[in-house]
């Protein structure tokens, strides 16, 4: 008798479901269908344990002490941030800041990176995509500094022009910051040719990959990319930890953000000097606890045949498209080719936050509203959309939750 | 299906929400202000005529938004209309009870009947900010919104 073939391709997401206990538990009576992960995801049992179980043997603070739980609380953090360098496939470990989230990461590099070099009129490309957390920031350079912000729009069908990037790529500009997922249209922006195309000009690029890395195979190196920022609780790890990947050339010349205890290398009364990268940009005690979550998450979910989880996201994001495409009172925003498993819609005669509250009640988390993203908003002449994100534990029922939600939805809100 | 949604999205919201009554700009307004809620982008301009006794001689609303926002506003300027200062900011204030599934304060009869309607979202308190955007625009506009 032969062994049965070992399958290392297939993804099984109902046995990933069990490690996430909080999806059995039912919200008013029903099953719950979380498809909000794209805003917060659930949990695993590993990611809650591991940080229980640090929090019980190895916890101290880091970097600091000379006692046996200081440097074993350093070990552990500083593991995890090869843990996020493997994650990312950065080459160095020091190219790897950790940050409170994605947000800080971007105004990290605003702050350190370009408000030192930028001039009145230097400009800054972004897409029309972006989260408020990839705008706000250069916002910040405008008011101040007299920076341009130049938009590119997308197309129609949520896609990147990326023709209207290239052109917008001009001698003064000094930098590109994209989404490399967004966070409304699911849409996925092809970062190795916008980042081949910016470098021909000379301009670097910063990802936003909060959405991004969650759902696509990143490599920075051969992506080739400047800057690349995610956040924790979207990777299924904790929130309060984030990261900012940055080429070590770049972290080399930037002034330091948030100033305290272990960026410095010394401190007198009129003079002081920094510490290297990555410390000159963790001021502070960091989020340690965290910083082991976050390493056990990203082990968690690589531990899992990437692709296949990506399939799988795949296939309910089509099961869901396919199923409010029969419904023609239901308006997809965003249906580019390249997209990650993020559905907005309009309902005709129904308010986003109305159709939520519904949808609610059956068990269907959704988020509604401007989704953080008010510039596409207008793109799209909408004033808030709903969005169901899928995550590697969500499965074709909570697709049918929602379906069924919106039908009931409509009976209630949109009848004669 | 859920009775506690049934009460909420009632008719009568439902037609106020479809069919805003007192809706449009006021050219002759003595005051006016607009509210605004960014985490769901709800918005209201309240515009109001207050005539010498600081009675409300004329409202009307304009906005965009959920159902409950838009119907609050609309239920909310049939509530307010000929009333005076006084009048008016008990009524706000039974509102809120309402709302909130607070003990109702003292309120006239009819207004409490007319306010019951909202009286469901008290099982939603997510959804409680939507319902008094419009009162709170209404304050802002006697207090700060003078043209």
């Amino acid at each position: 008798m032969t062994a049965a073939p070992k399958i290392t391709s297939a993804f099984d997401a109902e046995a990933a479901r069990r490690d996430f206990a909080i999806l059995a538990k039912p919200v008013y009576g029903k099953p719950l269908a979380y498809l909000d992960s794209g805003a917060s995801a659930q949990k695993p049992a590993i990611v809650l344990e591991t940080m229980k179980v640090f929090a019980e043997t190895d916890y101290a603070n880091v970097h600091r002490g000379v006692h046996y739980l200081s440097g074993a609380a350093t070990d552990r953090y500083e593991a995890a941030r090869r843990t996020v360098q493997k994650f990312l496939g950065a080459a160095r470990e020091d190219e790897i800041i950790f940050t409170k989230g994605a947000t800080e990461a971007i105004n990290l590099v605003a702050y350190s990176y370009l408000m030192p070099v930028i001039q009145p009129g230097d400009e800054i490309v972004l897409s029309v995509m972006e989260h408020h957390s990839n705008i706000v920031p250069w916002h910040f350079l405008r008011e101040r500094q007299g920076a341009v912000l130049r938009w590119v729009d997308v197309c129609d069908d949520g896609s990147l022009d990326i023709e209207a990037l290239d052109a917008a790529i001009t001698a003064r500009t000094k930098l590109v910051a994209i989404t490399h997922m967004s966070n409304v249209l699911g849409t996925v922006t092809p970062l190795a040719e916008i980042v081949k195309r910016a470098h021909a000009k000379g301009v670097p690029v910063l990802a936003d990959g909060v959405q991004g890395a969650v759902h696509e195979i990143v490599d920075v190196q051969a992506l080739d990319i400047d800057f690349y920022t995610i956040t924790g609780h979207k990777l299924y790890g904790p929130t309060g930890i984030g990261a900012l990947y940055a080429k070590r050339k770049h972290l080399k010349a930037m002034r330091p953000f948030n100033g305290g205890g272990e960026m410095i290398r010394e401190v007198a009364r009129d003079r002081i000097t920094y510490a290297d990268p990555p410390a000159r940009f963790e001021a502070g005690t960091p989020p340690i606890i965290e910083s082991v979550g976050l390493a056990a998450a990203l082990d968690y979910l690589s531990g899992f045949d990437r692709a296949a989880v990506k399939a799988h996201e795949h296939d309910l994001l089509t099961y869901a498209r396919e199923g409010v495409r029969e419904l023609n009172w239901v308006r997809v925003i965003g249906d580019a080719q390249t997209k990650g498993a993020i559905l907005s819609f309009e309902a005709e005669g129904m308010h986003a936050h109305d159709l939520a509250t519904i949808l609610d009640r059956e068990g269907v988390a959704v988020r509604a509203g401007h989704h953080c993203a008010q510039v596409l908003m207008v793109r799209f002449g909408v004033t808030s959309t709903s969005r169901a994100s899928f995550a590697l534990y969500n499965n074709r029922a909570d697709v049918d939750a929602l379906l069924s939600g919106l039908h009931k939805a409509r009976e209630i809100l949109a009848k004669d | 299906m859920d009775n506690s949604l049934r009460e909420l999205y009632q008719e009568v919201i439902l037609d106020h929400s479809r069919h805003p009554r007192h809706y449009g700009a006021l050219e002759s307004a003595t005051h006016k202000a607009e509210g605004y809620n960014p985490l769901c982008g709800d918005r209201v301009t309240v515009y109001l005529k207050l005539d010498a006794g600081n009675r409300v001689a004329d409202i009307r609303f304009e906005g965009k938004g959920c159902a409950i926002s838009q119907a609050s506003a609309s239920l909310m300027t049939d509530l307010l209309l000929g009333k005076t200062a006084a009048e008016a900011d008990q009524l706000m204030t039974g509102f809120l009870h309402v709302v909130k599934g607070e003990p109702p304060s003292d309120l006239p009869e009819d207004a409490r009947n007319h306010m019951e309607v909202m009286a469901g979202l008290s099982a939603f308190p997510m959804r409680v900010k939507c319902a008094t955007l419009a009162w709170y625009t209404y304050k802002n506009a006697v207090e700060e919104g003078s043209q």
